[in-house]
């Protein structure tokens, strides 16, 4: 599949190379290709190489010892717990916003799908806050929660409803438009057909999205493991106890730890780079480009 | 079934719909809710004073002007980078375009700091540059190339797709009768893409206005020069002082929905105009 993918690229690309009205000359071509991979050198790549770079400088020993201390191994438990409840929260519930939106047609459908858009457009750091004001000591349920002796800013509950809260669109942005363009007939066929409302998800929807699903459950993990501004403000950053790994790189590095802050980050940049292949298969299982970080596609009109 | 309801065929509408509303107004709405019902504690002249703050305002200049500029310096390269992917074929091409996507998926903690190591006085540039009298990290400066690492992909993805899209034939018409390549760029091309680039640089600018992470370790977060309108709402919440955080929020917000609000009219228009072509 690998070689026949690498002739479609090319292809694409030679239809204009060939064509004297789609051409530039070869030292307009070579500028351009040289400015772009300048720019992908200098602000894509070099963060990238100087990651791993930075936390081998001292050596395997001094890398794996960061990686093996107890404030790091904590830091991870609690990342793996946090992506563990938020992504599976929102993976239910973009699959229910993408079967009520695709499959239906109701008034108001433009301003729900813009509003699940939202957390997007609001400030990570605002993302945290809104629930310091609700949960946290002097907050609406502050009080309450005081009384009843429950913990949630300063916490994991926090942690965790902050990290809902940013990657809350990830799975929905992903697959409404892909079930959109799939249409209801299948379905539709399903159920005339006498199969249940399960039967059909399962064995019509599922396996026609799966690509699109897994991706977008993907793309939703990074951030929930990688969430740092959100989870900063309600984080409390008690070590061994309220760190994800984001902000036990903050804790490392303001301690000119340097060494083992690149170590945990590079973690980080694994996780990026395993989503990027993952994005990256699953394009070319679907042929069609996907809604390639979604954000960038933004709100459908 | 009643009269004047459509036929659904297919199940589970009211539960998929029902459960979609309760999980968007308790998970977002409700607590979003939250900021402007606190700020509304404060009268006009409070809310002014503490939103129009000298060191308020400063943070905006920087915030605003900053991404701004990360943002115009986004769409120039994002879009010769998305022409490049598109029309030409180079060795490595299909690895360039996956990592294209690597500020979406790299955590912003570790973007910043390897941003700040490799532009620090002892970095792997700021070696180079620090001589020559060119400060980036600590400085507005590095702010502004965090805001670019975080922008780029915005627009490149955005672009990108209305260009693999495009039929020769456009091209081919304008060099049938007698423009250059650049006059065809300039008058052919450049109309179509755009509402896709204007789309780009609002998604960037959008998102480069909230950033926190990949900025505060580049930033040097002085006051007045080089601290950030997030970071202030963090300061302001350290000190405990919920009700100028959210204020600070507020104006954010009320930013963020107007952009959200210019997006969607751009996005309409570019696929209108895509629709068209």
């Amino acid at each position: 599949m690998g070689a026949a993918v690498a002739t479609h690229w090319a292809a694409r690309a030679r239809r204009f190379e060939v064509n004297a009205a789609t051409r530039e000359p070869a030292w307009v071509k070579g500028s351009l290709i040289t400015i772009a991979l300048a720019f992908f050198g200098l602000f894509l790549l070099l963060p990238l190489v100087t990651v791993f770079a930075e936390a081998f400088r001292k050596g395997w020993q001094v890398y794996f010892a960061a990686l093996v201390e107890p404030d790091a191994l904590s830091a991870i438990a609690l990342t793996l717990l946090v992506a563990a409840i938020a992504v599976p929260l929102n993976l239910v519930f973009g699959i229910a916003a993408a079967w009520a939106i695709a499959k239906f047609d109701f008034r108001g459908k433009q301003l729900l799908t813009t509003l699940i858009d939202l957390p997007f457009s609001v400030s990570p750091v605002i993302a945290g806050l809104i629930f310091v004001l609700l949960f946290g000591a002097q907050g609406w349920f502050g009080p309450w929660l005081i009384e009843h002796d429950v913990k949630i800013i300063f916490a994991v509950p926090g942690l965790v409803l902050a990290t809902i809260f940013v990657t809350f669109p990830f799975v929905a942005r992903e697959l409404i438009p892909l079930m959109e363009a799939q249409g209801r007939e299948e379905e539709e066929a399903a159920i005339v057909l006498g199969a249940s409302g399960w039967q059909t998800f399962w064995r019509v929807t599922l396996p026609s999205i799966k690509w699109g699903l897994l991706y977008g459950v993907i793309l939703c993990n990074a951030r929930a493991m990688g969430e740092f501004g959100a989870v900063s403000v309600v984080s409390g950053h008690i070590r061994g106890r309220t760190n994800t790994l984001p902000l036990q790189v903050e804790i490392l590095y303001n301690e000119y730890n340097f060494a083992a802050a690149f170590a945990v980050a590079s973690l980080l940049a694994l996780l990026a780079l395993l989503t990027l292949v993952v994005k990256s298969l699953v394009e070319w299982r679907g042929r069609q480009p996907l809604n390639v970080g979604q954000e960038s596609q933004g709100v459908s009109a | 079934m009643r009269a004047g309801k459509p036929h659904r065929v297919l199940p589970g509408f009211p539960l998929a719909l029902g459960y979609t509303l309760v999980y968007l107004a308790l998970i977002v709405l409700i607590p979003l809710s939250a900021v402007f019902l606190k700020s509304a504690s404060l009268n006009w002249e409070q809310f002014w004073a503490v939103i129009s703050a000298p060191r308020v305002l400063a943070s905006y200049r920087v915030s605003f002007g900053l991404s701004l500029l990360a943002a115009a310096i986004n769409a120039v390269f994002g879009l010769i980078f998305a022409w490049v992917l598109v029309r030409y074929h180079f060795p490595g091409k299909r690895i360039v375009d996956a990592l294209v996507d690597l500020p979406f998926a790299l955590p912003t903690a570790g973007a910043g700091i390897a941003l700040t190591a490799i532009y620090a006085g002892n970095g792997w540039l700021g070696q180079w540059l620090e001589p020559l009298g060119l400060k980036v990290a600590f400085t507005p400066l590095g702010i502004l190339v965090a805001l670019i690492f975080i922008g780029l992909p915005f627009v490149v993805r955005t672009v990108q797709p209305v260009l693999e899209d495009l039929d020769t034939e456009l091209e081919e018409a304008a060099a049938s009768l007698g423009a250059d390549r650049w006059q065809t760029f300039r008058h052919v091309l450049l109309p179509v893409l755009l509402p896709a680039l204007l789309t780009g640089f609002a998604l960037a600018f959008a998102r480069a206005v909230g950033e926190y992470g990949s900025v505060i370790f580049i930033a040097g977060n002085v006051p007045l020069v080089s601290e950030i309108t997030p970071l202030l709402i963090i300061t302001k919440l350290e000190q405990y002082d919920y009700i100028g955080a959210t204020a600070i929020a507020v104006v954010m917000l009320i930013v963020s929905f107007i952009l959200l609000f210019l997006i969607n009219g751009l996005q309409f228009w570019a696929n209108r105009s895509r629709a068209r072509s």
